[in-house]
């Protein structure tokens, strides 16, 4: 009996401690503080991981028996294009929040995502070209999987465009979380498009369920690289959103604290 | 190390300028992205900075707030 | 949840839905040309129009890779194991184009039902591996797709 007490009581403080952390993720001074904390460490991690990743790609595997060494761009480009298309999730939902919710940091959020994402989307097209014209014998064509890659790039820069377009920063973010939400259909048809149509783009290599179709000496600098991605963009937000958020607040007192520790409150 | 010498590196049995530029180009996005944002903040700070200098200074000339 | 903001996750919903809906229409409405090639199967079947740039895909069917001595030209026959569609071509082809690969051809068919090609691409499949891993598979018996099919 006292153990269900103490059950339910830890639920009540569970629930307290994520009602405090969302209460706070909503604190532009503590988010500009824990975002700053975490790319302090995290960023560190993420250069060695790539530096590693991109070693080891480069020179220490071996070539692809049919290949040879020109699918050593699969170290950047695969990594580029999963983060690219992870990374539009993220800005979507964080436009959900900000729609629904009004929430002003998944505005901020929002509106961080996007250029890195598009810097992301601009190196997987770009290094695929570079890998296209070896294997394939063309830097481009319009199959289903590229062509729907090059949407993504312009939904990613139409929603930086779109935010300077409007005087009104409140309309933009609602426009850009609009924008957002209506292109998220084109993720599903990016992952898919090998599978749906006839595309000159290669089916996926690594694989949720079932034996990957890359040999593992090639896929665990991959899956490195991935990683280090992923933590690449996850320092670029959290820096992006620390600029944004000094922009907006700028004008108020823990921002002057900020600049000045003992000036007046 | 899978090559035997640094032109061998280089060359990739004629793949290398296609590798090399790839990884040279993600290398320049990379650094661009994550530089900015943090000269972007910096920018900020001063700006900031600069601001509260000027309200300061005026308010010592003029001794009390307009 | 609080009514102005179940209203907005509606329309949020709804928004997501409605792009959905319609992108999946667009993309059926179009689905013929998002392909980027004919299956030989199609091609045989008349599916693909005679003298109108097209581009037929598949397998390079083992030994009908015919080179011209004196000139560029080569001959090969695409197929998907239903059908065969010979191919006419004269240009640089890919380093990775052979016998049992598979490859994208751009042209015209004649009335012969010929592809005569402005354009061939090579198309290589998702498998990577070590050229020793490769051997090693084919010494057991395993085709070069390795052991995932």
């Amino acid at each position: 009996m006292s153990s269900r007490i103490g059950a339910a009581q830890k639920g009540l403080y569970n629930l307290t401690v994520m009602w405090t952390f969302f209460h706070k993720l909503g604190s532009p001074p503590w988010l500009y503080g824990i975002a700053g904390a975490i790319v302090r460490w995290l960023l560190p991690l993420t250069i060695l991981a790539l530096l590693v990743g991109a070693a080891w790609g480069l020179l220490f595997t071996s070539p692809d028996f049919r290949q040879g060494n020109s699918y050593r761009i699969i170290y950047i480009h695969v990594p580029s294009a999963v983060v690219a298309l992870a990374g539009y999730y993220v800005m979507a939902i964080a436009g959900a929040v900000s729609l629904i919710w009004r929430m002003k940091m998944a505005d901020v959020a929002m509106k961080a995502a996007a250029p890195v994402g598009a810097a992301l989307t601009f190196i997987a097209l770009f290094t695929g070209a570079l890998w296209g014209k070896p294997t394939w014998g063309t830097w481009w064509e319009w199959d289903a999987r590229i062509t729907s890659m090059l949407i993504l790039l312009f939904l990613y820069l139409g929603v930086v465009a779109l935010y300077e377009a409007f005087d009104n920063k409140e309309a933009a973010g609602r426009a850009c979380a609009i924008l957002s939400l209506v292109g998220m259909v084109n993720i599903p048809i990016i992952y898919k498009s090998v599978d749906w149509w006839y595309s000159l783009h290669q089916p996926a290599s690594i694989k949720f369920s079932g034996e990957s179709a890359i040999d593992s000496s090639m896929l665990y600098p991959l899956l490195l690289m991935i990683g280090a991605f992923y933590a690449l963009f996850t320092c670029c937000l959290l820096m992006n959103m620390r600029a944004e958020l000094l922009q907006r607040e700028s004008r108020t007192a823990w921002v002057r604290r900020l600049v000045k520790p003992d000036g007046p409150r | 190390m899978y090559f035997d010498s640094v032109q061998a590196a280089l060359s990739m049995d004629g793949h290398g300028s296609f590798v090399w530029v790839a990884y040279f180009v993600t290398l320049l996005i990379i650094s661009a992205v994550l530089l900015l944002p943090g000269l972007r903040r910096r920018r900020l700070l001063r700006q900031v900075a600069t601001e509260l200098a000027r309200q300061e200074s005026g308010y010592a000339t003029r001794e009390g707030p307009r | 949840m609080h009514p102005v903001r179940k209203q907005r996750l509606i329309l949020v919903l709804f928004l997501v839905l409605f792009s959905s809906v319609a992108a999946g229409l667009v993309t059926y409405a179009l689905r013929g040309n998002i392909n980027l090639f004919f299956p030989p199967a199609e091609v045989a079947a008349g599916g693909a129009p005679v003298g109108q740039s097209i581009r037929v895909g598949g397998m390079v069917l083992e030994d009908s890779v015919q080179r011209n001595q004196d000139s560029l030209e080569v001959t090969f026959v695409l197929t998907d194991y239903e059908a065969q569609v010979p191919v006419v071509y004269a240009g640089i082809l890919p380093d990775l184009f052979g016998e049992g690969q598979g490859a994208v051809a751009a042209g015209k068919l004649d009335e012969n039902g010929v592809l005569q090609a402005t354009e061939v691409l090579a198309k290589h499949d998702e498998n990577y591996m070590p050229p020793e891993v490769a051997e090693a598979l084919e010494k057991s018996g395993y085709d070069k797709k390795g052991q995932t099919r």
